[in-house]
């Protein structure tokens, strides 16, 4: 994982003076900058709009009447297909998916790792191998042959089932990140921990885990956006109930019957929007070595 | 506390298909302080490891204190081992680090306590008991990875390189240390090490090795007056003793001849009846003296080079013949380079080894 | 290192879930997708082997054959142009630019929204009547037409605009990360040797940055085969059929078409296409030891 460390802050070249390629350089920054944030300015400002403004104005424009009432629409009484309750039951449940998940498949995948790691067990390291492999299969070979396994048990769609899937396809990035970080620990400490007649799930407990710390941080910002961001599994394993926020969203906009309401719409993706944004930039750096420690799988 | 002998027998590790230790036979008296002593890679930290349950045997018996843990989980072998890196667990304090094996283990509150008390008062560790690892200085953390092993009351303490991550002065206080708590304890010691001087100052016997075999067990002061072969002659002290080939003479008194130098042999012990098959002699630079020139045994060397160490100086010289070799020499004596000097090699010092084996004849 | 029965029990235990997973759900449900598409399976799954029959119906598919094409496209031009644009803007950024945190936070924030977000926005800044065509006509451009999303020969091409501006962020962490590993000694060298800059980054930097470009382009390339979120938030797969991929040709054959022997053989294609991709990687990765 050499190739992905995080970036480091530049300290080998001094600071240019303005040369005419300096202005370049900064022109080219500011321009992609822009088409970077043209979307977020859009989506923001139109939000604010009321419907006639945006009939007539540009779409650029700042709102010359700015109101709140297209997000209180689409957090409350949108309409996703049957129902008009808004966005909000869709953000319930993608909570109510978010936090077993990420506890589950973190719980799993730090176990795995660590036995991964530390226990040189026989076929450990064909088992990582081919986890590894799997990673890079499409879900849609998996998609149908579960589905009817969990009919089979009688879990069907719900709750139970998408923290399963969830945990079953947070698995291998889960274990590459703990294994390589347990990997990298001295292994005298793990050394020492057996001397002192700790177990194996003592280790686990109460060396390895407390000094994972940041790779804890890293899996949960990994696997928070992740799953928050996770569409097709929601559609399929979730059941009707507990439809996702992306789910929820894209029937808010894709089958509206009649005259659309952009800005609704766009307070709607803007929220759907709203936790992987703040997540992004509150957590800064960690952000990047999360995908940095999961881009073997992507 | 008990104090237990250990027995390693017919030890053999490979990892794959190298060979780590072959065939390897120990024993270490209890109470003893051994230090098993090497170059990297001979197999001196994978026997200790061995004898921790730390890695797997391939055939052999390991025996401690009389039983054999050949195949018994670490804690169950009666060992406590201190680490190059120390290996403290960063998240826990000096307490929570000394106390969790007894723990563990289900040791009652008061006799972990009492234990804990004992080892931090012998390690000066009782002010730092509530600090974190990352809080301490090097020497501290070593001091707590000692003191960890101490309240495990072991049989054995195995300590592999514990020193080495320190700077030269505080390795010089912890080796002191340790000698202490040896002394204090009476505890069997099992030390691995890369550094002549740690062994010859701790131990009470030196196993060197190379190539996963034992290649002499004795002493401190045998090892170093009478290694059995060249690589131990030259493995241990510094600066490292001279080689110089030739061949014995048997006419007369036995004498070992380098080109037009003579060495007298007179009072050197042979182990065996002495060819004339070449041969290379061996002699530490701390052991040849400067004589008068009319000494019948002096042997004539021209000085190269002067290299001053402080209390003394080491002198490169070179016989007739041109063999270069090193001798030390008192800082003060005015020598230059060019200077003819008469020097005598005293015979109870010397060392002979056959040219092609390299053992000691 | 030695194990007692309860030690080795424990490791078992915990091994336990992966195994599984990987037995059951990649191993076995793969398997049965494969052999899936071998039967003539409709609504329900069922053991009649047909061979091949569902691969030639497949590729006799009009709107499989148009879900190929536009992956193809997509593909060329998505990882391409990402790896352009990521490698431009993280040269950009290693220019020890003022600012340098909030830059980099703002090339790289698209990557932490879904694909949904990502196709309803650009669905909206598209939009003929009132996004940017419109902008660029009320500012004079009356000639001005940006009006693909809804014409089926471009349509995919605004795929393309979205995907570019989400992941490109994610190629520009990538590459910053390899230009910060190269020494600073290589420079000064080229200094020294007066090599202008551009030089030096074309003939020495990135020949040196084969690993990143790499595990740059892999996982673009996963994202492509895996392209489905996007698409049927951008445009469900219109105007028609004009969008399909082939990942919402499974979904869809699966879910609402109810015919499993032509989605799975659809699926099995995907997944053969995969392997093409990422085993020689995977190869590569293990021969530098980086996966054992």
């Amino acid at each position: 994982m050499t190739v992905l460390a995080e970036p480091l802050p530049a300290a080998r070249r001094r600071r240019a003076r303005m040369t005419p390629a300096r202005w370049g350089l900064y022109a080219f920054i500011l321009i992609s900058a822009l088409y970077f944030l043209l979307p977020l300015y859009v989506m923001v400002v139109t939000s604010l709009k009321p419907m006639a403004e945006i009939r007539q104005g540009n779409l650029l424009a700042l709102p010359v009447s700015p109101s709140i009432d297209a997000w209180v629409t689409a957090w409350a009484s949108a309409c996703t297909g049957l129902t008009c309750q808004g966005i909000k039951v869709g953000f319930f449940n993608s909570v109510r998916i978010l936090l077993p998940s990420v506890f589950i498949s973190i719980l799993v995948g730090s176990l795995t790792g660590y036995a991964l790691s530390l226990w040189r067990v026989r076929g450990a390291s064909i088992l990582f191998g081919a986890m590894m492999v799997v990673a890079f299969i499409p879900y849609q070979l998996f998609i149908y042959p579960l589905v009817r396994v969990f009919a089979f048990t009688g879990l069907g769609q719900s709750l139970l089932t998408i923290v399963i899937i969830h945990t079953i396809f947070g698995l291998p990035t889960m274990t590459l990140l703990f294994r390589n970080y347990f990997t990298s620990l001295p292994p005298e400490l793990f050394k020492a921990a057996r001397v002192d007649g700790a177990g194996f799930y003592q280790i686990y407990a109460r060396i390895m885990m407390p000094m994972a710390t940041p790779m804890i941080v890293v899996a949960v910002i990994l696997q928070t956006t992740g799953i928050w961001n996770d569409f097709i599994l929601g559609l399929v394993f979730a059941g009707r109930d507990n439809l996702p926020m992306t789910v929820q969203l894209n029937n808010i906009v894709n089958s509206t019957q009649g005259e659309r309401a952009y800005n609704v719409d766009m307070a709607a993706t803007l929220l759907t929007a709203l936790l992987p944004l703040l997540v992004y930039f509150g957590s800064g750096r960690w952000f990047v070595r999360g995908i940095a420690a999961g881009a073997v799988k992507g | 506390m008990q104090r237990a002998n250990v027995d390693i027998r017919s030890l053999r590790i490979g990892f794959g298909g190298l060979k780590v230790l072959d065939n390897l036979n120990l024993h270490v008296e209890a109470s003893e302080f051994l230090v098993l002593l090497g170059p990297s890679g001979c197999g001196k930290s994978t026997l200790l490891n061995a004898i921790a349950g730390l890695i797997d045997v391939k055939s052999g018996e390991i025996h401690i204190g009389g039983r054999d843990v050949t195949w018994a989980e670490p804690k169950d072998r009666g060992i406590a081992m201190v680490f190059q890196s120390y290996a403290l667990y960063p998240r826990m304090t000096v307490r929570k680090n000394m106390s969790f094996g007894l723990q563990v283990a289900g040791t009652p509150q008061d006799e972990i306590g009492r234990r804990l008390g004992e080892a931090a008062q012998m390690l000066r560790l009782t002010e730092l008991l509530d600090r974190r690892p990352f809080e301490l200085s090097g020497g501290q953390r070593q001091r707590v990875a000692i003191g960890r092993a101490l309240v495990r009351h072991a049989g054995v303490y195995l300590f592999d390189e514990p020193l080495s991550n320190l700077d030269a002065q505080l390795r010089a206080e912890l080796r002191v240390e340790i000698k202490r708590l040896h002394a204090r304890l009476g505890a069997t010691m099992i030390y691995v090490t890369h550094d002549q001087i740690e062994a010859l100052t701790l131990a009470d016997r030196i196993a060197v090795m190379q190539g996963g075999v034992i290649q002499q067990l004795d002493t401190p002061k045998m090892i170093y007056r009478a290694p059995v072969n060249r690589f131990v002659a030259s493995f241990v002290g510094s600066p490292a003793m001279n080689f110089i080939p030739g061949s014995i003479a048997r006419d007369g008194g036995a004498a070992f001849v380098a080109g037009t130098s003579r060495f007298s042999l007179n009072g050197y012990v042979f182990r065996g009846p002495p060819t004339d098959a070449p041969a290379v002699l061996g002699i530490r630079p701390e052991h040849v003296e400067v004589t008068a020139s009319d000494d019948p045994f002096a042997v004539p060397a021209r000085v190269e080079m002067v290299e001053p160490m402080g209390a003394d100086s080491l002198i490169w010289c070179r016989l007739a013949d041109g063999t270069a070799f090193s001798l030390r020499h008192d800082a003060d004596a005015p020598l230059r380079a060019g200077d003819t000097l008469a020097l005598r090699f005293p015979p109870e010092t010397l060392s002979l080894f056959d040219d092609k084996s390299g053992q000691r004849l | 290192m030695r194990l007692s029965l309860s030690s080795r029990l424990s490791v078992v235990l915990a091994l336990l879930p992966a195994l599984m997973v990987m037995i059951v759900v990649y191993i076995g449900a793969t398997g049965w997708t494969v052999w899936m598409s071998l039967t003539n399976s409709r609504m329900l799954p069922n053991n009649n082997f047909v061979g091949l029959r569902q691969y030639e119906s497949l590729f006799g598919n009009d709107r499989w054959i148009t879900s190929v094409h536009n992956v193809v496209i997509y593909g060329v031009l998505f990882v391409s142009l990402a790896l352009a644009v990521g490698f431009l803007l993280a040269v950009a950024i290693d220019q020890r630019v003022r600012a340098e945190d909030t830059i980099r936070s703002i090339y790289l924030y698209p990557y932490s929204m879904s694909f949904v977000v990502t196709g309803l926005v650009w669905q909206w800044l598209l939009n003929p009547s009132l996004g940017i065509q419109h902008v660029l006509r009320s500012w004079g451009f009356a000639g001005a037409t940006f009006d693909w999303i809804v014409r089926p020969e471009r349509a995919i091409y605004c795929l393309v605009v979205a995907g570019v501006w989400q992941a490109s962020g994610l190629v520009m962490a990538i590459m910053l990360a390899g230009l910060r590993g190269i020494d600073d000694e290589i420079w000064k060298a080229a200094r020294i040797d007066g090599l202008p800059k551009w030089r030096v980054y074309a003939s020495i930097v990135i020949p040196m940055m084969g690993a990143s470009f790499a595990t740059a382009a892999v996982l673009l390339s996963t994202a492509v085969v895996r392209l489905y979120d996007l698409s049927v938030a951008m445009t469900n797969g219109g105007p028609g059929i004009a969008s399909e991929v082939p990942a919402k040709f499974v979904m869809d054959h699966l879910f609402e078409r109810a015919n499993i022997g032509l989605a799975t053989a659809a699926a099995t294609t995907m997944l053969v296409t995969v392997i093409a991709v990422v085993a020689p990687y995977l190869y590569w990765r293990a021969r530098k030891g980086d996966i054992r």
